[in-house]
């Protein structure tokens, strides 16, 4: 990916040590002049690493394969249906919208402008979410874009593809896939992959998990 | 403002390329500008539409060229100089030269980490009701702003179904320019292919951009 070789051009005096140098530079400054407590940047890190993930969004979507009523209530205002299992999966902000894929729609999700993400339920963005390729191409060529994940869907599938241009954020609920009837949740959200949650991936099928 | 950033529908940057098993930092460094910029948010020096525009008014070459958290590190240290956060010797120095001003609470500390790590809401009071329902065709303007906007250049001058009403929230348009909240109606609007990229679409695709009121008019 553009965006990432150019890193790794430099040869001596890379981009990494001197961007290593040049955000603890001002680290320092902030913590000097008391603005951060540097204990609370690692735990941010720490909670984007291991806690804030698509294990989140992949308990909703899993729950909202068993239960119904609660779908309804995902798609009505997903802030609110994910706030009602809060215990379970951890707070959720303002303005999520969950879209739901069918036989005959599929939804995708993009921020052409910048980079927003449905972050509460799917963690900090991939790469190629971020990418100039993925943002210039999936409005306007999503079937080639799904051809790079490797996605082939059926000719007479609608597709559909939400620009995330304000603070509104956008999730899409895969659909499930066919052999897991009588699943439990835990089990059904292994099946849920992050790019599902996207659109440019589908719910794993029960022989892909090992 | 016409910039890079606005790529929708550009041609010319190659595949997809998603990378297995992905890191969520790649670098150390980068998961403390991710953290800096989140801790920075608590103290409500700029919003999230100042510092969008920040990045916008990156030269081009200097955008398409450096990492993303790059960026977001030449944004923040940019617009703590500009606020009178830090001063650009302290920055050359790499260290504190002065103690800070107008510091009106302590440091981010671990008690703040859950005001920054869940999203706040952007719904303000409404200014007066909806001119638009679902269901209504709309034209976007064809606008085309020095300044901030999040109408698209690939969805402007088009006409499109308005599919739902999102409430009042702070115009990005008007914060960004320093202008206050002005709060606005949002609506998602979905489009034809066909009607923005002419009649060799995709078949069967349908885009929506979530449009602020002042975006658009009625057909």
């Amino acid at each position: 990916m553009a965006e990432h070789n150019h890193e790794h051009e430099h040869g001596e005096g890379s981009t990494l040590t001197e961007m290593d140098l040049r955000v603890r530079a001002l680290e320092t400054i902030l913590t000097d002049k008391g603005y951060i407590d540097p204990a609370a940047l690692d735990r941010i890190v720490e909670l984007y690493e291991t806690k804030i993930g698509p294990h989140i969004g992949a308990q909703v979507i899993a729950k909202a394969w068993c239960d119904p009523a609660f779908k309804q209530a995902l798609l009505d205002d997903a802030s609110k249906a994910v706030a009602t299992i809060a215990q379970q999966v951890g707070r959720v902000g303002e303005h999520l919208i969950a879209v739901e894929n069918t036989p005959r729609l599929h939804n995708m999700i993009v921020c052409t402008l910048c980079s927003c993400y449905p972050t509460d339920v799917l963690g900090l963005p991939p790469t190629w979410y971020k990418s100039f390729a993925y943002r210039s191409r999936v409005v306007k060529e999503p079937r080639a874009v799904l051809a790079d994940f490797g996605v082939t869907l059926p000719a007479d599938t609608e597709i559909r593809v939400w620009d995330s241009t304000a603070e509104t954020r956008y999730v899409v609920v895969p659909m499930r896939p066919a052999g897991t009837e009588g699943w439990s949740e835990a089990q059904l959200a292994k099946l849920v992959t992050r790019d599902s949650m996207v659109g440019t991936g589908l719910a794993q099928n029960p022989s892909e998990v090992v | 403002m016409d910039g890079v950033h606005d790529m929708g529908g550009m041609d010319g940057f190659g595949k997809v390329e998603p990378e297995p098993n992905e890191p969520v930092f790649h670098h150390r460094w980068e998961g403390r500008v991710l953290a800096m910029s989140r801790a920075i948010g608590v103290f409500r020096a700029w919003t999230i539409d100042t510092s969008r525009y920040a990045i916008e008014q990156m030269a081009p070459a200097f955008y398409l060229s450096r990492p993303y958290y790059e960026k977001w590190f030449v944004r923040n240290q940019n617009l703590l100089i500009e606020k009178g956060i830090i001063d650009a010797d302290e920055v050359a120095a790499g260290r504190a030269l002065r103690p800070a001003k107008n510091l009106t609470r302590g440091p981010f500390s671990l008690d703040d980490i859950d005001k920054v790590t869940k999203r706040g809401s952007f719904y303000r009071p409404a200014q007066g009701p909806a001119k638009f329902k679902p269901g209504d065709r709309v034209r976007t303007k064809n606008i085309h702003p020095h300044t901030h906007t999040r109408l698209p250049r690939y969805a402007r001058g088009h006409v499109g179904v308005v599919e739902r009403l999102h409430g009042t929230h702070a115009f990005p348009d008007s914060v960004a320019s320093g202008k206050g909240d002005d709060p606005q109606w949002l609506y998602t609007v979905r489009f034809d292919a066909q009607e923005l990229w002419g009649a060799d679409a995709e078949p069967g695709l349908k885009i929506s951009i979530e449009a602020f009121e002042p975006y658009l008019e009625h057909v």
